[in-house]
């Protein structure tokens, strides 16, 4: 059965013609669903509009 | 003279440069214990017994034509193999990069090592480029723990960890970009600096997510730490990140006293999901310097999955092309976790290098009022190689994502931090002392003070 990613794996792995052998599916979804969790804690925290990023940090 | 294992750098630079000891006698005495214990410890790639001994005769031959020679005279360093050394190809970790052509120059920490008279006796094993809490390495084998040869040496710098734990050099370099300096430091019971972001250069470094890399040495001694650092500080416009500071030694400060200082144990977050001995550690420390304040670290947790997202995804764009056209040359488990990086939407990248100013600007508040913070450098002690899930409190929880949870959230926003070995039985465990910007001064201070009162210090390697 497939699984939520895959459709969405697919895509992007097209998109950026990337390989995903079958072989790896598992994996490389079980490390994205991480990711979108972990991302998903981030983006739950309410910033400012103004709020600049941080890309080269400066300190 | 004789050489003996542990000698430190600044013991052998001073019999070096007093004549009582010649450089090439130092550096024959660390390539015979490279010889004879890097079979089992596996923590070195390349070994550049060559360039070593020339190097070593050249500062001989200055010192006995009454030369002036540098801090480091004579003093064996190995770094990294992410470190560009001329001669071979930059492999960092991979199988891939050993395709490269060899390296024309030195990085520049390695040349500023050099400068100082330090002598490079090559290069260490790591984890595959540097995506890597464990020290283990599919194409080169793991490196191991000097304490018991079973357990990890953590990562990503593991042979830098085992090196100097092993007491194979006084001093290695390694990077840190989520923590890959302090983990090796406390598995293996040494001391390790990651300075501030943008302190040192990364200049001819093979970089693994530009905005949060650093480099920095270990050693096992704190005078050790700060002739290593002070000799490798400046300017370098081969490092667009490279501050432009001039430069702030510390090995004339760090024996000032720390009674004026304001230090502070991390709470909420940092003392969460730690094993007893890493609270053991902390404890001692904290007692040790009259710590009793506690001060929580707004949102660290949020800090960490802030880290992890830029992390996977810078290094996803790093290594696009080599995922494209030759993903079955990587670790598997790099190879998978890095597709997964390429495919998170850019606006969460965005929102978390948002988050990362936000948290920079708490940070910042709370250095206003103390000027140490004190937090565990792993949650555990070294792990067994191989070891998947570790049981915390009745929990199973996976080794390899919890390893750098209270590094992750430090080197997030660049502060620098000095991870001091606390000496348990029967495996040593480290401590961060972490800093605000630009204050390496105040954490190597901290550290020395440790090392004065027996609390901190590098075990003799007990697994050799």
């Amino acid at each position: 059965m497939a699984e939520p990613l895959d459709d969405y794996i697919d895509a992007v792995s097209k998109a950026l013609a990337l390989p995903v052998e079958e072989a790896w599916r598992p994996a490389v979804r079980a490390n994205l669903e991480v990711s979108l969790r972990l991302a998903r804690l981030v983006d739950e925290f309410a910033l400012p509009d103004e709020t600049e990023p941080a890309p080269i940090f400066t300190a | 003279m004789t050489t003996k294992p542990e000698m430190t750098a600044a013991e052998i630079a001073s019999a070096v440069a007093g004549r009582k000891m010649s450089a090439l006698d130092a550096t024959d005495a660390a390539l015979a214990r490279i010889k004879q214990h890097d079979g089992v410890l596996n923590c070195f790639t390349d070994v550049t017994a060559e360039r070593a001994r020339a190097k070593a005769r050249a500062i001989d031959a200055d010192i006995a034509a009454g030369k002036e020679v540098g801090p480091l005279a004579g003093v064996p360093f190995a770094v990294k193999n992410l470190f560009d050394v001329a001669g071979l190809p930059t492999r960092a970790g991979s199988k891939i990069n050993r395709d490269l052509a060899p390296s024309k120059r030195d990085a520049t920490l390695i040349e500023r090592m050099e400068a100082a008279g330090a002598v490079l006796v090559g290069a260490l094993n790591m984890g595959e480029y540097a995506y890597d809490f464990t020290g283990e390495n599919v194409h080169d084998g793991p490196s191991r723990n000097p304490h018991d040869t079973t357990r990890m040496t953590g990562g990503s710098s593991g042979g830098s960890g085992s090196a100097v734990g092993g007491a194979l050099v006084p001093i290695a370099l390694g990077s840190d970009t989520n923590g890959s300096i302090r983990v090796p430091s406390s598995f293996c019971g040494i001391f390790g600096l990651k300075p501030t972001y943008g302190r040192l250069s990364r200049a001819r470094s093979f970089p693994f997510v530009a905005s949060l890399d650093h480099l920095g040495p270990f050693a096992r001694s704190v005078t050790d730490l700060a002739l290593a650092y002070d000799a490798m500080q400046g300017p370098d416009a081969d490092d667009g990140a490279c501050t432009t500071r001039g430069l702030d030694p510390t090995l004339p400060l760090i024996a000032n006293p720390i009674s004026d200082l304001r230090i502070a144990v991390a709470g909420g977050y940092f003392q969460k999901n730690v094993f007893p001995e890493a609270v053991e550690a902390v404890s001692r420390v904290a007692k040790a310097l009259g710590a009793t304040r506690v001060v929580d670290v707004p949102e660290a947790s949020r800090a960490r999955a802030a880290a992890y997202i830029i992390t996977t995804t810078e290094g996803a764009s790093l290594h696009l092309d080599r995922l494209r056209k030759r993903p079955n040359d990587f670790d598997p488990a790099v190879r998978d976790r890095l597709i997964a990086g390429a495919m998170v939407p850019a606006p969460l990248v965005d929102r978390a290098q948002k988050f990362r100013r936000w948290y920079r600007a708490q940070l910042a508040e709370i250095f206003k009022s103390i000027d140490v913070l004190l937090a565990p450098a792993t949650p555990c002690t070294a792990p067994k190689l191989g070891q998947v899930n570790f049981n915390l409190d009745g929990v199973e929880l996976p080794v390899r994502a919890n390893i750098g949870i209270h590094t992750q959230p430090i080197s997030f926003i660049g502060l620098p931090v000095v991870a001091v070995p606390v000496p348990l039985e029967p495996l040593p465990i480290g401590v961060q002392i972490i800093c605000a910007p630009w204050r390496e001064d105040i954490a190597l201070r901290v550290a020395y003070a440790l090392e004065q009162m027996g609390v901190a210090s590098a075990p003799s390697p007990r697994g050799l």
